[in-house]
């Protein structure tokens, strides 16, 4: 990627400091995560140290610096998920993918997160695959979800 | 105007599908979809219109029916197949379907027929901010107008700033955020305050875990609360607006995107706003996922493009916020309450609530009760009444209601009839919030809760001051004793005078509030901490390593649905033969025992039990 590359991306920007978080924003959304060299990029577009930008970017939760799985299990663990149970789920996806919060499978093919809430408390527990929220769960769903991958081994 | 006329005339029928984040989690997609093959299949003619949250979430999806000549019926709880039987009876039958009904929108009885506002969760409320939602396209700026918008923008303009200002003050609004701070004085704070430029934010950062109300209220009526900002916005003399809201909230943040676009077709934003010199514009922030930031000065930090920690005040930000201007932070609901505060005026609104907290507010009624969702009752209602009449009372048995989310604490029994209200919520040891009621019965642990609080405070403290920094971490360490059964008396004098260092030297408002819910656990429910640390037992069968998974013989037929969903195949057995629980293996994760109930031929042979 260029410094060309990634004006493009970024038409309607204004390339002030003020900038960086919703350029950030958008590399994630491009590219699924921050990369070292986005992060260098960025770094001589907006005039902001790599050291700030990783400074701004490891404080919100929302940035990851690694390439994530393909499909995204987001396990809600708002209060009103946490009171129906979300913790037991996000513990047997945790069993059944083996990794943890944060991590991607090694095939790629899964990445589990845990958010604080989606909003939908009145479903609770509540969890998300991709973009689809899914109401009610219960740890029964887990399997079928996966569709029927087996418990990770090293678990 | 027209549109919505012709709508609710319709000389063919409409067909209104509850499409917010809670009814799309329900299923609503699938449910729209097979409404779709149904119309394509035989060729019949009708409006689907996606409307946002009505209230009732433990109710959706939800489907409303409106037939040439008839009132809009709503129906509760459709799948594809009831929704495609639900079609056949008004379209092929011609009769109006009898199942899963909740009640219809006319004004007078129609067909023996119950009004959908008779129904028991919303009889009790006072939809004043939520008049829209679930009842109009939120993505259709003419239903908006047709319901009275931006008409209390239209009379401000033609008012003095000090005028509305009035308004507002007689209406007794307080900040809907939590704190509430009466919102004119903030706003007279900044306006008398010297300077080229002021800005206005709309705080919909709500990251409150258990509360969904401003998400709500942008998904079902996102121009209320731009107009509101825009009435705001001209009473401060703001030239710019931002709304900050939540990446979690996409569906939210496009209702905005559209709704903005739709402002600037109409003249609503950019350079002399109806032809009056007032000049204002609105852009999206969104946040990045960050507790903290729902904290004023954080907040500003973070639309700066800096890491999201707040600063000492004073200054507060109505004097010196975003970029060194005056800046106004205000709730969503706050702003969303305010067009219909100047269409009715003030003495309207203040007929409602108690001497101190005037009006209406949002609450999510969520947690072990029976019906749950979204609800707006008048301020001084009380939490009985909420709990009892509103929520259809608690699964299984009340224990406590949380309000304020991790800000806020547990109060028991004993508080049931008090009012809700600022002071009263105070004097209590909690908050009013931004609006999470969180409803714990029997099968909840006191214990837990405030742990599960205080972890969430701790992972989101954002580390400049010592007292939340490290103290935070501390409560949690000695609440994760205490619920390991590993606790001593001592640990309770540890807890309260942490706890109260905590809240007297922490730097901003999420290290002031954090220990709010160890404290009201140790004030009104000690005697769980006692049965944690004495008899090492958890009363509510919650904490994990003081409760034992039981397979009673007699019940357990031997169906082996609890075999095939053990992660740890702690469970063996042949069929048709009590099956056995290894203890070393199991890792009390709760599938046995929901498959149990849910699945199995037993249906209760696996028991939690408190003991070790």
């Amino acid at each position: 990627m260029s410094l060309a590359a990634l004006r493009a991306d970024f038409e309607g920007f204004e390339g002030t400091p003020a900038d960086l978080i919703p350029v950030l924003q958008r590399i994630q959304v491009l590219h699924g995560f921050i990369s070292k060299d986005s992060v260098h990029l960025i770094s001589r577009w907006l005039k902001i140290s790599e050291n700030e930008i990783y400074g701004v970017a490891t404080f919100f939760a929302q940035f990851r610096f690694k390439r994530p799985g393909d499909h995204v299990i987001k396990v809600c663990l708002g209060t009103a998920c946490h009171v129906r149970g979300g913790e037991q789920i996000l513990d047997v996806f945790r069993r059944r993918l083996g990794i943890q919060p944060g991590e991607a499978t090694p095939d790629g093919m899964y990445q589990l997160e845990r958010v604080a809430c989606l909003g939908c408390c009145a479903l609770a527990p509540v969890l998300s695959l991709d973009d689809k929220v899914h109401g009610q769960t219960s740890v029964l769903q887990v399997r079928d979800l996966l569709g029927g991958r087996e418990p990770s081994e090293d678990s | 105007m027209r549109e919505w006329e012709r709508l609710r005339n319709s000389s063919h029928p409409v067909i209104y599908v509850g499409a917010a984040s809670c009814g799309l989690a329900a299923g609503a997609d699938e449910v729209i979809e097979a409404i779709e093959r149904y119309l394509s299949a035989g060729k019949r003619r009708a409006d689907i219109i996606r409307v946002g949250c009505i209230g009732p979430c433990y109710l959706e999806p939800l489907v409303d029916v409106q037939m040439p000549g008839m009132p809009r019926i709503s129906y509760s709880n459709l799948s594809p197949a009831r929704v495609t039987d639900l079609l056949e009876s008004f379209f092929d039958k011609n009769e109006v379907f009898q199942r899963r009904l909740v009640g219809h929108f006319g004004d007078s009885g129609f067909d023996g027929i119950p009004r959908f506002f008779d129904h028991p969760m919303l009889a009790r409320q006072v939809r004043i901010v939520l008049r829209n939602c679930g009842i109009v396209d939120p993505e259709n700026a003419d239903h908006y107008l047709a319901r009275g918008g931006y008409a209390a923008l239209e009379s401000c303009l033609s008012l003095s700033w000090r005028q509305v200002l009035d308004v507002v003050k007689d209406s007794g609004l307080r900040g809907r955020g939590g704190a509430g701070f009466p919102t004119w004085r903030k706003w007279l704070i900044c306006r008398e305050t010297e300077s080229d430029k002021r800005f206005l934010i709309c705080n919909a950062d709500e990251g409150d875990p258990g509360a969904f109300m401003n998400r709500s209220l942008i998904e079902g009526d996102p121009h209320a609360v731009l107009e509101g900002m825009l009435i705001a916005g001209y009473t401060i003399g703001a030239s710019a607006g931002y709304v900050y809201i939540r990446a979690e909230y996409p569906l939210a943040i496009r209702r905005l995107r559209t709704a903005i676009a739709q402002m600037r077709e109409m003249g609503l934003l950019g350079d002399r706003i109806l032809g009056s010199d007032f000049s204002f514009d609105i852009k999206l922030k969104e946040g990045a996922g960050a507790f903290v930031c729902g904290e004023e000065t954080a907040l500003i930090a973070s639309i700066e493009g800096k890491r999201g920690m707040p600063r000492t005040r004073p200054p507060f930000p109505a004097v010196e916020g975003l970029w060194g201007k005056p800046t106004i932070i205000n709730n969503v609901e706050t702003l969303g309450a305010l067009p219909n505060i100047v269409r009715n005026g003030p003495g309207w609104f203040s007929q409602y609530g108690t001497e101190s907290s005037k009006g209406t507010k949002t609450f999510s009624l969520v947690g072990r009760v029976r019906r749950t969702g979204l609800i707006e009752v008048p301020l001084g209602t009380s939490l009985r009444t909420v709990i009892d009449d509103v929520g259809g009372g608690v699964i299984k048995g009340f224990k406590a209601v949380q309000t304020g989310g991790p800000s806020g604490g547990c109060l028991g029994e004993e508080f049931l009839d008090s009012p809700i209200d600022y002071d009263a919520l105070a004097a209590a040891g909690s908050i009013m919030g931004s609006g999470g009621l969180i409803v714990l019965d029997r099968n909840t642990c006191i214990i837990d809760t405030a742990k599960y609080f205080l972890n969430f405070t701790q992972a989101e403290s954002c580390g400049k001051c010592v007292p939340c920094r490290v103290g935070t971490r501390h409560l949690v360490d000695i609440l994760e004793r205490i619920s390991r059964g590993q606790g001593e008396i001592s640990d309770l004098d540890k807890l309260e005078r942490l706890a109260r260092t905590i809240k007297g030297g922490a730097l901003c408002g999420l290290g002031q509030t954090a220990p709010n819910p160890v404290l009201t656990a140790l004030k009104y429910f000690r005697t769980e901490f006692l049965a944690h640390i004495v008899e090492k037992r958890c009363p509510a069968a919650v904490c994990r390593d003081l409760v034992v998974y039981r397979i009673i013989k007699d019940k357990c037929t031997g169906c082996q649905r609890c075999v095939q969903v053990c992660p740890t195949e702690a469970i063996s057995g042949p069929r048709s033969e009590p099956h056995n629980l290894d203890m070393t293996k199991c890792i009390k994760c709760r599938s046995c025992y929901e498959i149990c109930r849910f699945d199995a031929i037993a249906g209760d042979a696996i028991v939690i039990e408190s003991g070790v």
